[in-house]
């Protein structure tokens, strides 16, 4: 067990540092923070200067170490242009993003996971069709063109909701729903198909041919066993509670870490994307160990290849 | 007075006829065999018979349970009937256990419903019917999990879970198929214990017809979704009368007879979607006529005690070898 978790971790730590890398050597390849946020016109010396100040004039190897020894002593280094700590930045707009987030993740789970569950119950049914088309319509459409389609018909045409701005629960209410469209939609296929597959199994029948009632062959028996590859797709999403909202957050204008890392990729903010990027990698990492321990949990011939037990 | 009834059961999948009208009989406590080949519809007749098959199996005929129609019979009724009255094996026991279930929840999950036992005294029961059935420290075992244990075992412990529900018939279909030779006659064996200990019927599915004959009393032979032989196991074995029940144990590896005189039957068992003309074992068997060819044979109870449905049978011949023993012969 411990020997897993520590190789896990290991790979872990390696994937968020090949991220870091190359964010790092992208964003100082592909234009001048100074350029950017000093404007066209600004003076050759304040350029210069800035360039000083913020060590940029240094080989990029040079500036490659200092960054990793500021990280280290838990440095993420300072916002450019708000002058301010590039951590402290991104922790105060995790909440906010969070506030669309959770909510869209807990109606993916709440609506994906059972409508499809019930389609692999009912197959061929009306519901089954309907749920398929739903869903299949629902992971196909772009999240931004679901988000105008929504704002068009809530906003626009019914004007019962607001179609941006963050004041109040009142306008996390459209950008929630646009996210989690797709979701329901992956989860509900995902999770049929999962369910129609364990249901084919040999052990299906062979515990109704025990006597065990419909109701409990297909909560104890079908459920535990499909709920192991609906877990992996349910971890990708928590992985990306932090980073998904980008494309929503923008639409809505809801200031959220998306939206901050939009503006400080366009201003060449240097430290902060960093520090967006490693955050982003960091939960996307720990969510895919949460899942791989998991499955150890709830299928224990995996724990046994693994060696977690 | 007849445990199980069958009379005319027919399914069809999608449209395809797989059972043309089967005519059963099983008394209390009987053991019968049901042989023939790969796809003859003899898994088909009792998972219908227990309500098992797919949505979109159509079941006709009549199933009964010592007077209860199982045929149509309400969700409920059906399963106080699984693994209560009847229950069942399967091919492939490894598969057939749950693989997140620890073992002891799957046979403490019979008794509850069966016997209305719980906690300990289920626990404690279980730990005996793993015992019974020959699984090595069962109580130490109990927490595990079926991939934790070998084929032969999976089987032992399907066998201990048919039991928990103390059945009065238990449908054993192929149960030592995956298994290897030695294993087989461990778990044949088994059976015959257990069904010495409690008494209960056994219907035995498989292909193999030494085992049959070692265990079962009566033998029916199948033939493309119907019964085409029917009778006694010694009669059958000394003097077959349908030609595919004679090529069936022509079939058999015989200690005696060596190498040479293994007789395959010529050609495979034909498709439901098309089946031929008149009898359906016609086109591979030496015996058959043009008559044959145009004319369905039905069952019918001949002056020994057998039914048989064939226009042709095989003609009385003697100097059969005694009913092997199987378990011996599966072992060497
Ligand atoms: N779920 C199903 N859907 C469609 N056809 C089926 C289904 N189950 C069985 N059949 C068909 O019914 C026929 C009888 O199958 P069955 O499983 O009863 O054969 P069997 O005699 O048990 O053979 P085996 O020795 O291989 O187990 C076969 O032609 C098979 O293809
Ligand atoms: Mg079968």
């Amino acid at each position: 067990m411990l020997s897993f978790v520590l190789s896990r971790l290991l790979r872990a730590f390696i994937t968020v540092l090949l991220v870091m890398t190359f964010a790092f050597c992208v964003l100082r390849l592909s234009g001048d923070p100074a350029q950017i946020l000093l404007g066209p016109d600004a003076p050759q010396e304040a350029i210069d200067a800035f360039r000083e100040r913020w060590g940029l004039n240094d080989p990029i190897l040079v500036q490659y170490w200092a960054y990793l020894r500021s990280l280290l002593s838990l440095d993420f280094g300072m916002s450019m242009r708000d002058k301010s700590p590039a951590l402290q930045l991104v922790l105060e707009r995790i909440p906010t993003t969070l506030q669309l987030t959770v909510p869209a993740l807990i109606l993916k789970i709440g609506i994906g996971i059972p409508a499809g569950v019930y389609a692999a119950l009912h197959r061929e049914s009306v519901a089954d069709r309907g749920v398929i088309m739903l869903a299949v319509l629902g992971f196909t459409m772009p999240s931004f063109v679901i988000g105008l389609l929504l704002v068009l018909i809530f906003s626009v045409t019914l004007g019962w909701l607001p179609s941006g701005g963050q004041d109040g629960w009142i306008h996390g209410i459209l950008p929630t729903l646009t996210m989690s469209i797709g979701g329901v939609g992956i989860l509900a296929r995902f999770s049929r198909s999962a369910m129609i597959e364990v249901l084919g199994q040999p052990y299906i029948r062979a515990a109704s041919a025990k006597g065990v009632s419909w109701r409990d062959v297909v909560w104890k028996h079908a459920l535990p066993n499909a709920s192991v590859p609906i877990v992996t797709i349910v971890g990708f999403m928590i992985g990306s509670l932090i980073a998904g909202a980008v494309v929503v957050e923008t639409i809505f204008a809801w200031p959220g870490i998306g939206r901050l890392l939009v503006v400080s990729v366009a201003n060449r903010d240097l430290a902060v994307v960093q520090c967006l990027l490693l955050v982003i990698a960091g939960t996307m990492v720990l969510a895919n160990l949460a899942v791989d321990i998991l499955y150890g949990w709830l299928d224990p011939r995996l724990s046994r290849k693994s060696g977690v037990h | 007075m007849s445990f199980v009834k069958m009379r005319d059961l027919r399914v069809a999948f999608d449209g395809t006829q797989v059972l043309h009208g089967i005519d059963l009989d099983v008394a209390k406590g009987e053991a019968v065999g049901l042989v023939g080949e790969s796809g003859c519809g003899k898994s088909v007749t009792w998972l219908a018979a227990l309500g098992l098959l797919p949505g979109k199996a159509r079941v006709t005929g009549s199933v009964t349970l010592e007077g209860q129609e199982l045929c149509g019979a309400s969700r409920a009724a059906l399963e106080r009937v699984r693994g209560g009255r009847i229950a069942m094996i399967f091919q492939d026991p490894s598969s057939s256990l749950n693989p997140v279930v620890r073992v002891g929840r799957q046979i403490t999950e019979a008794l509850r419903i069966h016997r209305a036992l719980e906690g300990d005294t289920a626990r404690n029961e279980a730990i005996r019917l793993m015992d019974m059935v020959g699984i090595p420290d069962a109580r130490g075992r109990f927490n595990t999990y079926p991939h934790e244990f070998s084929g032969g075992q999976c089987q032992r412990l399907m066998i201990a879970m048919a039991l928990a529900g103390e059945p009065d018939l238990l449908i054993a279909d192929e149960p030592t198929t995956a298994l290897d030779a030695t294993i087989q006659a461990q778990i044949l064996d088994l059976l015959g214990t257990v069904r010495d200990e409690t008494g209960m019927a056994m219907v035995f599915i498989s292909h193999d017809l030494g085992a049959v004959s070692h265990i079962c009393e009566r033998i029916c032979v199948m033939y493309a979704g119907r019964i085409v032989e029917e009778g006694p196991v010694q009669l059958l074995f000394d003097d077959p009368h349908h030609p595919y029940t004679r090529g069936l144990f022509d079939a058999i590896p015989r200690l005696d007879g060596g190498r040479g005189r293994l007789v395959p039957i010529h050609g495979t068992v034909p498709d439901p979607k098309n089946l031929p003309q008149g009898c359906t074992f016609s086109p591979r068997c030496p015996r058959a006529t043009g008559f044959c060819r145009d004319n369905l044979p039905l069952l019918n109870p001949q002056p020994d005690g057998r039914q048989l449905s064939c226009i042709h049978p095989v003609p009385v011949y003697g100097q059969r070898p005694q009913v092997l023993d199987c378990r011996g012969s599966a072992a060497a």
